[in-house]
């Protein structure tokens, strides 16, 4: 019980820093971003590459600490990001989304056929769990520390860029472009700045799910898990909180997963359609908040401007 | 589809030719669901994610059919008519109920609604690939090119569908009540038309239409709960090309993509055929966002 329990924590975990990076295009910026499983598995790939033992399957692997990983994970994710959004990042939020499909369907067409690089649908194997033997019988308790701590550190970075001026124009470009663009700020630039940021911490959040899991394959980045739920958790705890975006991250996977102990509990005939069906109850569940709270459950409360409390202050008195 | 590898230079006119077939089979495809496409965003305002999936949906309706001892050539009428019920229904529950929201909410909607059409499919039909029918069909063989019967049907069916939504534009009063919401709403709307009507219209005939470019799409390859989910962004390629709102552009856009597809089947792997809907989307919506036909941003 215990073990499940830390088991669901890492998860819960990486799903965080996923929403978090999310957050970042979409709840801050307005950037509509269905490529989320791109991203992911652009860093857990590199940071599979990275780590594990030479291999004549495909490239490396180079044997590098799984700190080293991490960087190139993160690093690998910002820069692919970073070309995608010099030619996208100008498209309108709808056709911005229609596009990240055509690049997440791209790079999970090249994860597929490119072998000599990413061994194909065969997969990476032994990928190395960081900390093993450290402490016998408690390695999964040890990563669930280092996952808390990304976590954290996520977590801070976004509330600090937040309330940062540079979060403050982030806001003003979401709710009307134009006016910012008048204001003399360079919107193009904050986008992808924005874009690149909030990638980047999916790069990580791939390669802290590699490590965890030890094996990936493309099936791994099935659109329906790395994107559809993440969405889903962001719209549910909340866009633009970043307390909200942890609370949905786990509110959403303790549904997604108490959902199988009730498919668990289903007649055997009906064992190959559990995922579909946990998939439609997780859609349903969007169309529901969607329709009732669409803020979500901790709505978005922007820092109050300076100005204005000033402002009020002086009326009072 | 096309072999690959051996580069323009080294396809003869047979292999072209051949490339050029595939290309306008695929590309008929592609324009009966840019039609939808280009209609909802048209009337609607928003980017309709679940159409690929009301496509996938009108597949297996049609399988239904078929699986009773209908022929496909009737099986597509039922099938039409439940995906337009499904589409109207969905609007009824959702959609409607969030048009006063921001468009960027209803693309978030119709996402959730593609991810539970999908798996409905998946629960209803089950996960692995289907056929209308069992058994290869051979080929004519025509001076070297290969055509498939049902490549024939497709075209022809194609082609009478798009001249019948040609006179229903111009013709039919919902029809023009239609061209008037797509070019201004609020215009339409005093002039007393019901815009709630048209729009359940605007439904029924996008899904009808997705429907049968689903069991094309099926006709030619096979069926799979991802068949349509996969369309989806040639899809939105072609209308886009076709410049949003115009159905007659969907058309051409489709037409353009699909054949634009096939023939980088001579230069690149088949697998990354994607990548040639992406390039041209992102190429258009950069140099020239209003269509080729011109149409709205």
């Amino acid at each position: 019980m215990l073990s499940y329990a830390i088991f669901f924590l890492v998860l819960v975990g990486i799903y965080g820093v996923l929403v978090l990076g999310l957050n970042i295009q979409w709840g801050y910026a307005g950037m509509f971003n269905i490529g989320v499983g791109a991203f992911f598995a652009v860093g857990a790939y590199a940071s599979a590459i990275a780590t594990t033992p030479p291999t004549p399957e495909r490239l490396g692997g180079f044997d590098l600490p799984f700190w080293v990983g991490f960087a190139i994970a993160v690093a690998a994710a910002g820069a692919i990001a970073f070309l995608i959004g010099l030619i996208t990042l100008k498209l309108r939020s709808d056709y911005l989304a229609i596009a990240t499909i055509g690049i997440a369907e791209i790079i999970s067409q090249i994860l597929r056929n490119e072998g000599w690089l990413t061994n194909g649908v065969r997969g990476i194997t032994r990928i190395p769990r960081p900390f093993r033997g450290w402490i016998p019988g408690q390695d999964t308790l040890l990563y669930l520390g280092l996952v808390l701590l990304a976590l954290a550190g996520v977590y801070w970075l976004s509330e600090r860029a937040y309330r940062s001026p540079w979060g403050r124009v982030l806001r003003a470009i979401r709710e009307d472009e134009l006016a910012t663009l008048a204001a003399g700020k360079d919107v193009l630039r904050f986008r992808l700045q924005a874009f690149v940021l909030g990638s980047m911490l999916m790069g990580l959040a791939g390669a802290l799910y590699a490590h965890f899991v030890n094996f990936i394959s493309p099936e791994a980045f099935q659109p329906e898990f790395a994107t559809f739920i993440v969405w889903v958790m962001l719209i549910a705890g909340g866009s633009g909180n970043n307390r909200g975006a942890l609370l949905g991250a786990l509110v959403i996977w303790g549904v997604w997963s108490g959902s199988e102990w009730f498919t668990n509990r289903l007649p055997p005939q009906w064992a190959t359609r559990a995922g579909p069906l946990r998939i439609l109850l997780i859609g349903i569940l969007l169309q529901v908040i969607l329709l009732t709270r669409s803020q979500g459950l901790l709505p978005e409360r922007p820092p109050k401007p300076a100005l204005a409390t000033s402002v009020s202050s002086k009326q009072k008195g | 589809m096309a072999s690959s590898g051996q580069g323009i230079a080294g396809a003869g006119v047979t292999q072209l030719l051949q490339l050029f077939i595939y290309g306008l089979v695929l590309g008929s495809i592609y324009a009966l669901g840019a039609i939808g496409v280009s209609l909802t965003f048209g009337i609607l305002r928003f980017a309709n994610f679940a159409h690929g999936d009301l496509m996938t949906l009108g597949a297996y309706f049609a399988l239904t059919f078929v699986g009773l001892g209908w022929p496909i050539g009737v099986s597509w009428i039922p099938a039409a008519l439940a995906t337009a019920l499904c589409a109207v229904g969905i609007d009824q529950l959702t959609y409607r109920r969030l048009r006063r929201e921001a468009p960027v909410i209803l693309l978030i909607s119709s996402f959730g609604t593609a991810l539970i059409l999908r798996s409905l499919v998946q629960i209803l039909w089950g996960p692995n690939n289907q056929v209308y029918r069992s058994g290869i069909q051979l080929p004519w063989q025509l001076g070297g090119l290969r055509i498939k019967p049902d490549w024939v049907v497709i075209l022809v069916g194609a082609a009478l569908l798009v001249v019948a939504l040609h006179l229903f534009l111009q013709r039919t009063r919902v029809g023009k009540a239609m061209r008037a919401m797509a070019d201004n709403f609020d215009l339409a709307k005093v002039t007393g038309i019901e815009t709630e009507r048209i729009i359940l219209w605007t439904w029924a005939i996008g899904a009808a239409l997705a429907c049968v470019a689903g069991i094309f799409l099926g006709l030619d390859t096979r069926l799979h709960p991802t068949m349509g989910w996969r369309l989806l962004l040639p899809v939105f390629a072609a209308a886009i090309l076709g410049g949003i709102g115009r159905p007659y552009g969907a058309i051409a856009g489709g037409l353009v993509i699909g054949l634009a597809e096939e023939f980088s089947t001579l230069v690149i792997n088949p697998a990354y055929k994607t990548g040639v809907a992406f390039a041209i989307l992102v190429l258009m919506l950069i140099f020239r966002p209003t269509g080729l036909l011109g149409g709205r941003a």
